[in-house]
């Protein structure tokens, strides 16, 4: 795309913002949406890119992905987590702040910007801690973080486990309307568990943890939001009772949102199976319930956003005994297709799924993406809705490899990401 | 695959059975005769590996029994070496410490004529998890035919099976199954009881971390006896009558009328107000006496797979009634039955690395 202006023609324009759902063009110039609609007038040298009809819709933005750099490189860096957002359509990532060193501190934010405008292919931005060092005991520097580009402020995969600690983060963070994002589960209720307390947990012998250790984290915040009135995000919502706490939160207006990931409503516990580590998360897959509780949350908007939760490691992390093995997956390159489910089974509109996974992470997090509309950064992705494929490890560009689903058929697939009106990917074939 | 299953006769298993409760069971081999007898012939036990109760037929079961049965007798004589599994190797591979385990494997390989190496990997070497991987492929180069392992984690002896090519034997994983176990308490209770089926067994103490109680409950309910646990509220796991149980926290309504006691040790770091408030307090609610074993039938057999914490799970002299207590006669047949699982997967070589049965 040398030319300074590019015509994307005979595309199906799905904008979750206007509810736009056309056949039309939208025209590139200067990496934003110069005109869009059925017909636009283009420059006579604008390069013309034919959709044949393929959906166009705002990049993902993945609110909530471990880019393991600094400190475990040999798991991921941000090179290879912009190739694998690139080929997902993801052209904005968020990264958590549990690397090594963690990022607490004004230098760690400089470092994380640099390297992504450095990298230049998808746009990275970053949380910062909400506590020094992730312990969950001084507050970090939020106002300097936030001033320093920090988005919002969560302790990533820990939770903020003392009350006065998170009441004063709460209130802080409103001091300077910044959001804090909580991992949802009471740690001493978790501590040492593997995999959700239950039947599944009791035959294989496996310490379990108890759906309500996320609940009661949830509650105990929500009562703080309401001393505080700090603005507050759920990360990973995954059980049934957390959800209607956090439905009955926002019924009074509470300054609440929330997420999910896709294993929390395309998987449940069965998927452990024989102790299959790929399957093991935090939170950890819950019930066959709680999983229709995700999809029902989705569905009437208590849940608004759905991230990745993309967490590499390498092989040595996971071929462990099972409570040994680190927790997490990567989802970079499946969030797409995993999200559109909801839509093929017919939970959700298009525009509801492609909502969840651009506009409202965009939105919880004050970005300006997400949307297609005249003077938007042209992040855009351009997929095919009804291509059926298989997901495939070997084609992952993510460093690591850890999915559980892997051999999952799936329908829908990214063929063009475009980024600040760059072509960033393009699917061959 | 050249599954001929051998038809085991249900008469014939039932009179072995009958036969086995006067204690004299002639020194022959049902499995193996009857195998020769037809050189294709091979056997309705279509596993690799022994990781767990839970998958088993009741006729795999009666088989491992009837052919540990067949080993009870000779054991008990002077020479009591076999070479069923000569040239065979036996690794005992030991992550966590046990002597009676260890050594009844080690006994039952060598009475089979194998050559058996004991192997124990210290605590502290072992926190590195790739260490139990490497430690599988070395030994695998070493082309043992059987490895018996144990391990302080639930699935790291099925994670290990699939990174070899011969036979593992569970010995213990975490809070998951001790296949040899059930099966050796199975063969203690057939040769009293004269069967499994229809009894009533009450497993009794630290549910929520045994290993023993889950591949016991597994083997009774595939048996067809009926299981009840009995224990306070915090040494149960989570939805434990799925696995087909009947849930008490009172011993005498738990022991009314039952076949059997069970009796589970109880770890000394769960004993101090972690689990239980005290030792005394567990003892008085939960310890087997004379008072709460009144409530069980006159004749009903107690057991525990030892070592035993006397005065906390269980009063000395209930443990020692030689009227009741099974307790030696365990181990007895401890010996037998690792016999029975070590010559079923390791004998035939062929199978043990050929590939993965379904």
């Amino acid at each position: 795309m040398s030319a300074s202006a590019t015509l994307f023609r005979n595309a199906r324009l799905l904008d979750p913002t206007s509810r736009r759902d056309e056949i039309g063009e939208i025209l590139v110039r200067d990496g934003v949406i110069a005109a869009l609609g059925r017909r636009v007038d283009a420059p006579h040298d604008a390069a013309i890119v034919d959709c044949r009809g393929a959906c166009l819709a705002p990049g993902l933005v993945d609110m909530r992905v471990q880019l393991r750099e600094p400190g475990a490189a040999h798991m991921e860096n941000m090179v290879s987590a912009s190739h694998a957002a690139a080929s997902g359509g993801v052209t904005t990532m968020v990264a958590l702040p549990n690397t090594t060193p963690p990022i607490d501190e004004v230098a760690l934010v400089d470092y994380v910007k640099r390297r992504a405008r450095d990298i230049g292919i998808v746009n990275v931005h970053t949380y910062a801690a909400i506590t020094k060092g992730l312990a969950g005991k001084e507050l970090a520097e939020m106002g300097l973080l936030a001033e320093a580009g920090a988005l919002a402020f969560t302790d990533a995969e820990c939770a903020v486990a003392d009350a006065v600690v998170m009441r004063r983060a709460l209130s802080y963070a409103r001091t300077f309307d910044l959001l804090v994002m909580q991992h949802p589960e009471e740690p001493s209720l978790a501590a040492g568990g593997a995999m959700n307390e239950g039947e599944m947990a009791t035959r294989l012998g496996l310490p379990g943890i108890p759906p309500a250790a996320e609940v009661i984290m949830v509650e105990r915040d929500l009562r703080l939001v309401e001393l505080t009135g700090g603005r507050y995000h759920v990360a990973h919502v995954s059980t049934a009772a957390a959800i209607e706490a956090i439905r009955r939160a926002k019924a009074q207006r509470l300054p609440v949102t929330c997420d999910t990931a896709p294993p929390y409503f395309a998987l449940n516990e069965t998927a452990v199976g024989d102790y299959r580590t790929f399957a093991k998360l935090s939170p950890p897959l819950r019930s066959e319930d709680d999983r229709r509780a995700v999809v029902a949350g989705l569905r009437d908007g208590t849940i608004d956003a759905i991230a990745s939760d993309h967490s590499p490691h390498d092989q040595d992390s996971k071929r462990l005994p099972f409570a040994s093995a680190a927790s997490g997956i990567i989802g970079l390159e499946t969030l797409l297709p995993l999200s559109l489910e909801l839509y093929h089974n017919g939970h959700l509109s298009l525009l509801d799924c492609l909502n969840a996974v651009s506009r409202a992470p965009a939105e919880i997090l004050r970005l300006p993406a997400g949307v297609l509309a005249i003077g938007a950064a042209a992040d855009l992705v351009v997929f095919d809705l009804d291509r059926p494929w298989r997901i495939s490890e070997k084609a992952f560009r993510s460093k690591s490899k850890n999915s559980p689903f892997d051999g999952r058929p799936v329908q829908g697939i990214a063929m063009m990401t475009v980024v600040g009106g760059r072509l960033v990917f393009e699917r061959e074939g | 695959m050249t599954s001929k299953r051998l038809i085991l006769n249900p008469l014939a298993a039932l009179a072995r059975s009958c036969r086995s409760v006067s204690l004299v069971t002639p020194a022959r081999h049902p499995y193996i005769s009857l195998a020769m007898s037809d050189g294709s012939a091979t056997t309705s036990f279509r596993h690799r590996h022994l990781l767990g109760i839970e998958g088993f037929s009741p006729d795999e079961i009666t088989l491992i029994l009837d052919i540990a049965e067949s080993h009870v007798e000779p054991n008990r004589q002077p020479d009591k070496k076999r070479s069923l599994m000569r040239g065979r190797t036996v690794i005992n591979l030991f992550f966590e410490n046990s002597t009676r385990t260890r050594t009844s494997f080690e006994l039952a390989g060598k009475r089979l004529g194998a050559d058996v190496i004991n192997m124990s990997v210290s605590g502290s070497s072992i926190k590195k998890g790739e260490t139990l991987i490497d430690t599988a492929v070395t030994l695998n180069a070493m082309h043992p035919d059987v490895l018996v392992v144990r391990h302080a984690e639930s699935g790291a002896v099925q994670l290990l099976s699939e990174k070899v090519n011969c036979a593992v034997i569970n010995a213990g994983d975490g809070s998951h199954e001790h296949p040899t176990q059930a099966l050796l308490d199975a063969l203690t209770i057939r040769r009293r009881k004269g069967k499994l089926g229809g009894l009533t067994v009450a497993i009794c103490g630290d549910v929520l971390h045994s290993r023993v109680a889950r591949s016991n409950i597994q083997l009774l309910n595939i048996m067809g006896a009926r299981v009840r646990v009995v224990a306070p509220r915090t040494l149960l796991p989570a939805e434990i009558e799925r696995l087909g149980v009947e849930v008490f926290h009172d011993m005498r309504r738990g022991l009314a009328d039952v076949d059997i006691v069970m009796m589970l040790r109880l770890q000394t770091e769960r004993m101090q107000g972690s689990f239980v408030p005290s030792t005394r307090e567990y003892y008085r609610f939960f310890g087997l006496d004379y008072e709460k074993l009144a409530a069980a039938k006159p004749d009903a057999l107690i057991m525990h797979p030892g070592p035993m914490n006397r005065g906390v799970e269980i009063d000395s002299e209930v443990a020692d009634d030689i009227d009741r207590s099974v307790i030696r006669q365990q181990v007895e047949m401890g010996v037998a039955v690792r016999m029975a699982c070590l010559e079923l997967l390791g004998r035939d070589t062929e199978r043990g690395n050929g590939p993965a049965l379904p």
